[in-house]
């Protein structure tokens, strides 16, 4: 076996090679556009990791949502959830996070910023669990679910920001900003990072640390790569794993939307997330699903988003380049994974064609 | 209802239409074919009967182009044939309709009828597609309306089109996969009616089933297959219920009952079933007050066609299926060995360890030690002859036979106080399934209640004490004797 097959067969070498190639496409068609190569890189270097500012306040704030909402797509998939519906859960998690701070304006920041963060978990959870109710009863598709409640969390944000919760003047579709108090503190003087960055790391290790030795998080994973089984085998009820693991993980993507309102933008409008729920997707796939690895893809991802914006401004390199690599890191995620299938084919016996 | 008769097809010779010799088809590590032997006299109805798994559909499917044999040759009218793909055998006048049948349901009949025509610049002419379904209705009897959509069709109706799809591309030997499994009874004789005037005007027809009665009394020859082989062939005329069903399932009707010594005393009952009624979610009632037990240190057999109830009673037993009706008493610890390991036993992509520890998992709280499941693992592996590199093998790496022995092996670790197993053999070799076997009477030895479902009669007579054999939902006890059950499963017991 040469090298190559053996780094398609690790999980990790496959995450690799994915991105490689992502990054080898892109850089193709960035070249056959008549950009500067060297110039587009360095820009990308730059805005992405190049000065402590970029990284501290660049990189590692754009990769907290992405590593919190990143574990929410993470944990559902586990469990052979297929919620594409983060985005919505984050911006239901946003707006409910901003609510409850203008509520509590004056109150100690020990108390209104948990409770900020908790309200966004609710709310997510809240979303989250009418596609999972949806699920549970009527056995609609939370592929189709969730996502169409993407849209109604945007129009629902839409509607807040315009009505009750726009700001006094009414001159912008926005909130009040949040007072001090009510905000995530900052971790570095002079940067940006906030301890949201701190809450998605520590919440990366204790996903992975739940998955792997809870009993609760076994049938999590034993559910999602053999429901059959698990239900006659060991007695597990199906629908109440999915269900609760679909709730969790509505409410950690609410969290994203929690801290990234109260740790960034400290005010909500109807963009407050440039798609983080889908590229969350990508960080989840990125990261074979394993909650560890997706604090080193939402990094990643962080990076290249610092550095699109980066290389936009400094290269004239449009930042869609930078999407185009996120979409071709699943693609070529689902391609790696084919080619394992069939190279797997050959060591392990296929179970047989149902012959009747 | 004049069918267009040709001249150049009489029924003399070649008087086979279809004949197949030594064919052999094996799916990865599975043999679903092991030289199978299948004559079809041209101008009969031909009936292949055979348990789920003895390779009737597999067979078809390569007599229909849709696969590809790995040795045996293949004969339309006499002439030696080869498919590369199924339009090769539909040109040669083959037409096979599907146990599911292969229509679009937002098209029309007449739209469904015309997809299979060849050519990619010959385009479709809706008045000439809606006459053709037309010309064939009045020609043959089958009429349906062309412009209907699919989706609207009555499953008969559908059944009818699939029908109409093949004679459009002038099929004269018909194959149907279980043709009546869909139907009701009233549309069953509709179709077996026109099945018969079919073969009247010359054609040939094979019905694929496991419905022995129906089998014996439309079709002109029987054949059965079972794991593969072909184990009886002649003419309906000359068989009856209980050969056919013994050939089935394994078993010489006249042969002795075997000399199983009950050699423990059973104790008392562990599992107990009372008045036990089980309705499925598609209405149909699949027990039928059923009462019966399984005492300490016993191996009841459990025996039953296709469908008589026997996957429910199994499960009811194990605690995995709630019944409707009636009293239920199974211990807690219960062992539980299904007929599908891959995908109700195990977890391919999952450990043994893991797999191990999956037994636990709908009750497990807290902290997971895997340490420990780990070590059990290893113990079953040592104690049940798993070959495998070792308990952080991944289930779907092992083979088939070691796959069941590991799942036993979990179910029996921690002496459960009955165990429960569905077709324990399926698909294992000789070795492999005589170590099982084994496995299940050390169990009944150390008093454990079993109780033993095989779709292979010979087997469950090997190793029961008792019997049970389920017919339309009821469970009836029989002596441990192959004609005593033979006639149970036919409900003339």
């Amino acid at each position: 076996m040469n090298a190559l097959a053996r780094m398609v067969r690790s999980q990790a070498g496959a995450s690799v090679i994915a991105t490689l190639l992502a990054l080898l496409i892109v850089t193709l068609v960035i070249a056959a556009g008549g950009y500067d190569i060297g110039h587009a890189a360095t820009a990308l270097w730059n805005g992405s990791v190049g000065s402590p500012y970029s990284f501290f306040s660049g990189t590692l704030v754009r990769a907290t949502p992405l590593i919190i909402v990143g574990l929410a797509v993470a944990v559902a998939f586990q469990a052979g959830v297929l919620n594409i519906g983060a985005e919505g859960q984050l911006l239901a998690g946003a707006a409910a996070a901003m609510t409850a701070g203008l509520a509590m304006t004056g109150w100690p920041g020990w108390i209104s910023v948990p409770a900020e963060l908790i309200a966004g978990m609710l709310a997510g959870a809240a979303c989250a669990g009418i596609a999972a109710v949806l699920k549970r009863s009527f056995g609609v598709l939370e592929v189709i679910s969730t996502l169409m409640l993407n849209f109604v969390a945007l129009y629902g944000v839409s509607y807040l920001v315009r009505g009750p919760l726009e700001e006094p003047t009414h001159t912008y579709p926005e909130t009040l900003r949040l007072a001090e108090s009510a905000r995530l503190p900052v971790i570095i003087p002079g940067q940006r990072l906030h301890l949201g960055f701190i809450i998605a790391v520590v919440l990366a290790i204790a996903a992975w640390w739940f998955v792997r030795s809870t009993a609760t998080g076994f049938r999590i994973r034993a559910v999602g790569a053999g429901a059959a089984a698990a239900a006659s085998a060991g007695r597990v009820s199906v629908d109440r794993v999915v269900f609760g693991t679909f709730l969790a993980s509505g409410a950690l993507a609410g969290l994203g939307g929690g801290v990234q309102v109260t740790g960034v933008t400290y005010k909500l409008f109807e963009l407050i997330s440039p798609g983080y729920g889908y590229t969350a997707i990508a960080v989840a796939l990125l990261a074979r699903l394993n909650p560890l690895a997706v604090v080193v893809a939402g990094i990643f991802f962080g990076a290249l988003e610092a550095g699109g914006a980066g290389m936009q401004r400094d290269a004239g390199v449009p930042a869609g380049f930078v999407y185009a690599i996120e979409a071709l890191v699943i693609l070529g995620v689902l391609a790696v994974d084919r080619v394992r299938t069939y190279a797997g084919a050959h060591s392990a016996p296929v179970a047989g064609e149902r012959a009747a | 209802m004049d069918f267009h008769r040709r001249a150049d097809w009489a029924v003399t010779d070649p008087a086979y239409a279809l004949t197949l010799h030594g064919i052999t088809k094996q799916f990865g590590s599975t043999v679903a074919l092991d030289g199978a032997d299948f004559d079809v006299r041209a101008g009969t109805l031909h009936a292949l009967l055979g348990e789920n798994g003895a390779g009737k559909t597999t067979l078809m499917r390569l007599a229909f182009g849709m696969l590809r044999a790995d040795a045996g040759t293949i004969e339309v009218d006499g002439t030696p044939r080869r498919w590369r793909s199924s339009a090769d055998a539909i040109a040669a006048g083959i037409g096979m309709v599907h146990q599911h049948f292969l229509l679009i349901p937002a098209m029309t009949v007449a739209e469904n009828v015309s997809l299979g025509d060849r050519g990619i610049l010959r385009g479709f002419n809706p008045r000439a597609a809606a006459d053709r379904v037309r010309r064939i209705g009045t020609e043959t009897g089958l009429v349906l309306d062309p412009a209907a959509c699919v989706a609207d069709l009555a499953v008969g109706a559908q059944q009818r089109l699939e029908i109409v799809k093949a004679l459009a591309r002038d099929a004269r030997i018909l194959i149907l996969d279980e043709p009546t499994a869909v139907l009701s009874p009233a549309e069953s004789q509709e179709l077996y009616a026109w099945l018969r005037a079919f073969v009247a005007r010359g054609h040939t027809v094979v019905i694929i089933t496991h419905k022995v009665r129906e089998a014996l009394a439309i079709a002109d020859d029987l054949t059965v297959l079972r794991r593969g082989r072909t184990v009886l062939t002649g003419s309906s005329r000359n068989l009856d219920e209980i050969a056919v069903i013994g050939a089935m399932i394994g078993a010489s009707v006249t042969a002795d009952a075997p000399a199983t010594a009950n050699v423990s005393a059973p104790g008392a009952a562990v599992m107990s079933l009372e008045h036990v009624s089980v309705i499925d979610e598609r209405g149909v009632q699949r027990l039928r007050d059923v009462s019966m037990e399984v005492r300490a240190g016993e191996i009841v057999g459990i025996a039953g066609v296709e469908g008589s109830g026997q996957h429910e009673l199994l499960r009811v037993l194990a605690g995995r299926l709630t019944a409707d009706r009636g009293h239920v008493k199974t211990p807690a610890h219960i062992g539980f060995v299904p007929a599908d390991r891959l995908r109700d036993a195990l977890v391919p992509a999952m450990t043994l360890t893991e797999n191990l520890a999956l037994k636990d998992s709908g009750s497990a709280r807290g902290i997971v030690n895997w340490d420990s499941y780990e070590a059990r693992a290893a113990a079953t592996i040592r104690g049940h002859d798993v070959r495998t590199s070792g308990p952080e093998a991944l289930a779907g790496a092992l083979s088939g036979g070691n796959q069941q022995k590991f799942v036993l092996g979990r179910e029996l670790e921690g002496s459960p106080e009955a165990l429960v197993v569905e077709n324990p053999t399926r698909g294992l070799d000789i070795r492999a399934a005589a170590h099982v076997l084994a496995e299940l009477r050390s169990a009944r030895v150390a008093g454990v209640a079993v109780a033993v479902y095989s779709s292979d009669l010979d087997e469950v007579l090997s190793i029961a004490d008792r019997m049970i054999v389920c017919f339309d939902g009821n469970a009836t006890a029989t002596a441990v004797d192959a004609g005593a059950v033979a006639r149970a499963l036919v409900g003339l017991g």
